[in-house]
């Protein structure tokens, strides 16, 4: 079952074992993924826009669409003076729809499926936030926890509330890519591990094992689905969450 | 003979004119074509946000009955916290409360940016230059 366990794609191996001060800073194939995906969309931009051809060619294009779609998504959720952070929202959107579109091609390692990658991307975010309201409102950043209009004696119970509110969404955030991605892996793993079980019984099971094949290729197809749209979910709500630290309940 | 400075004038305009009437036609479009894919993002986002709610209340009240030693009240008081939170989470991004003024850019749509002046739909972003 070797060549079937669903779990196995996952492993972090050790490249090139580093140790610092006491830390494991092991180059892993984690981190070489992480890497070729800085690499992939550094190059992709790059090269695409090198020409600036007033008409744009193909790849010129998917830039170009790239750019204006993180850009508008910002302008809407997050009002034109969060046009500063756009370096900062269209990185996290290359670097995600990048490491989940590396993550597709066969044998190649899904960098944002391992928890701690996602965590660090989302608290990059909500200190983001956290900073920028505090930089810009001060004490005032705190009226986020207060709403208007509620009665003074229910004023502790809905601030703890709205604090355990704020504090689920970096979780939130981090599991719903993680977990997509996790799930999305491992159900097209067993699915495929399915083809090459049952065409071994004999002639029957190679006539049913064309089932579980038809499923992996939709399978496949759902998951770039997937690939694309957790990019932007996550777009999405950095945006709402950058709206926040912008403009603080008023 | 045509003055070619002028020619590219006129042709710019058309241009600008063309792309103009474009980008409205999609900021129209824009709002419908988004269904199938949002549908699935939306439940896999309330899921997460129920869920992630009650891990923190579940998290903080733990940890307030390791340093106060007040177990188990803590944990249970923000287990029901949190799990209060989750539902407002919830039922914040169904849009079936009232959604604080501070996330009122989930339900901003582009259509509403002709009807309001530019300067009207962010009232306090004059104090962000």
């Amino acid at each position: 079952m070797a060549g079937t366990d669903p779990i196995h794609q996952f492993q972090i191996q050790k490249w090139i074992p580093l140790e610092l001060g006491g830390y494991d800073v092991s180059f892993t194939n984690s981190s070489a993924f992480m890497l070729a995906t800085v690499a992939g969309a550094s190059a992709l931009l790059l090269f695409s826009t090198a020409g600036r051809n007033i008409i744009p060619g193909r790849l010129q294009s998917v830039s170009e669409m790239a750019y204006e779609f993180v850009a508008t998504t910002l302008k809407d959720s997050a009002g034109p003076g969060a046009m500063k952070f756009f370096p900062l929202v269209f990185s996290l959107f290359m670097f995600v729809l990048t490491a989940n579109l590396l993550g597709m091609i066969p044998y190649f390692f899904t960098v944002t499926s391992h928890l701690i990658v996602t965590v660090a991307l989302s608290l990059l975010v909500m200190s983001v936030v956290v900073g920028y309201g505090f930089y810009k409102h001060g004490f005032g950043f705190l009226k986020l926890f207060v709403p208007s209009g509620v009665p003074a004696l229910l004023v502790p119970l809905v601030v703890c509330i709205e604090i355990i509110s704020f504090l689920s969404r970096p979780i939130s955030l981090s599991i719903r890519l993680f977990a997509n991605m996790l799930a999305g892996h491992i159900t097209l793993k067993v699915f495929a591990g399915f083809v090459v079980t049952m065409s071994g019984i004999g002639a029957t099971g190679v006539l049913g094992s064309i089932l579980p094949l038809m499923m992996t290729v939709a399978l496949t197809g759902l998951e770039f689905l997937v690939a694309f749209l957790q990019a932007y979910v996550f777009t999405v709500l950095t945006c709402m969450y950058l709206n926040d630290a912008i403009h603080p309940g008023h | 003979m045509t003055d070619p400075d002028q020619e590219l004038e006129a042709r710019r305009k058309q241009l600008g004119a063309a792309l103009a009437s474009k980008s409205k036609e999609e900021a129209l479009k824009e709002p419908n074509n988004t269904g199938a894919m949002a549908g699935t993002g939306y439940a896999l986002k309330l899921s997460s946000e129920f869920i992630a709610a009650i891990l923190v209340g579940l998290a903080i009240g733990a940890l307030i009955d390791k340093f106060a030693g007040t177990s188990p009240w803590g944990l249970i008081i923000f287990l029901i916290l949190g799990f209060v939170a989750g539902i407002l989470n919830v039922l914040r991004n169904a849009g079936l409360i009232a959604v604080s003024k501070s996330e009122r850019g989930s339900d901003y749509k582009p259509s509403q940016v002709d009807e309001t002046p530019a300067g009207n739909a962010w009232p306090d972003e004059e104090e962000d230059k």
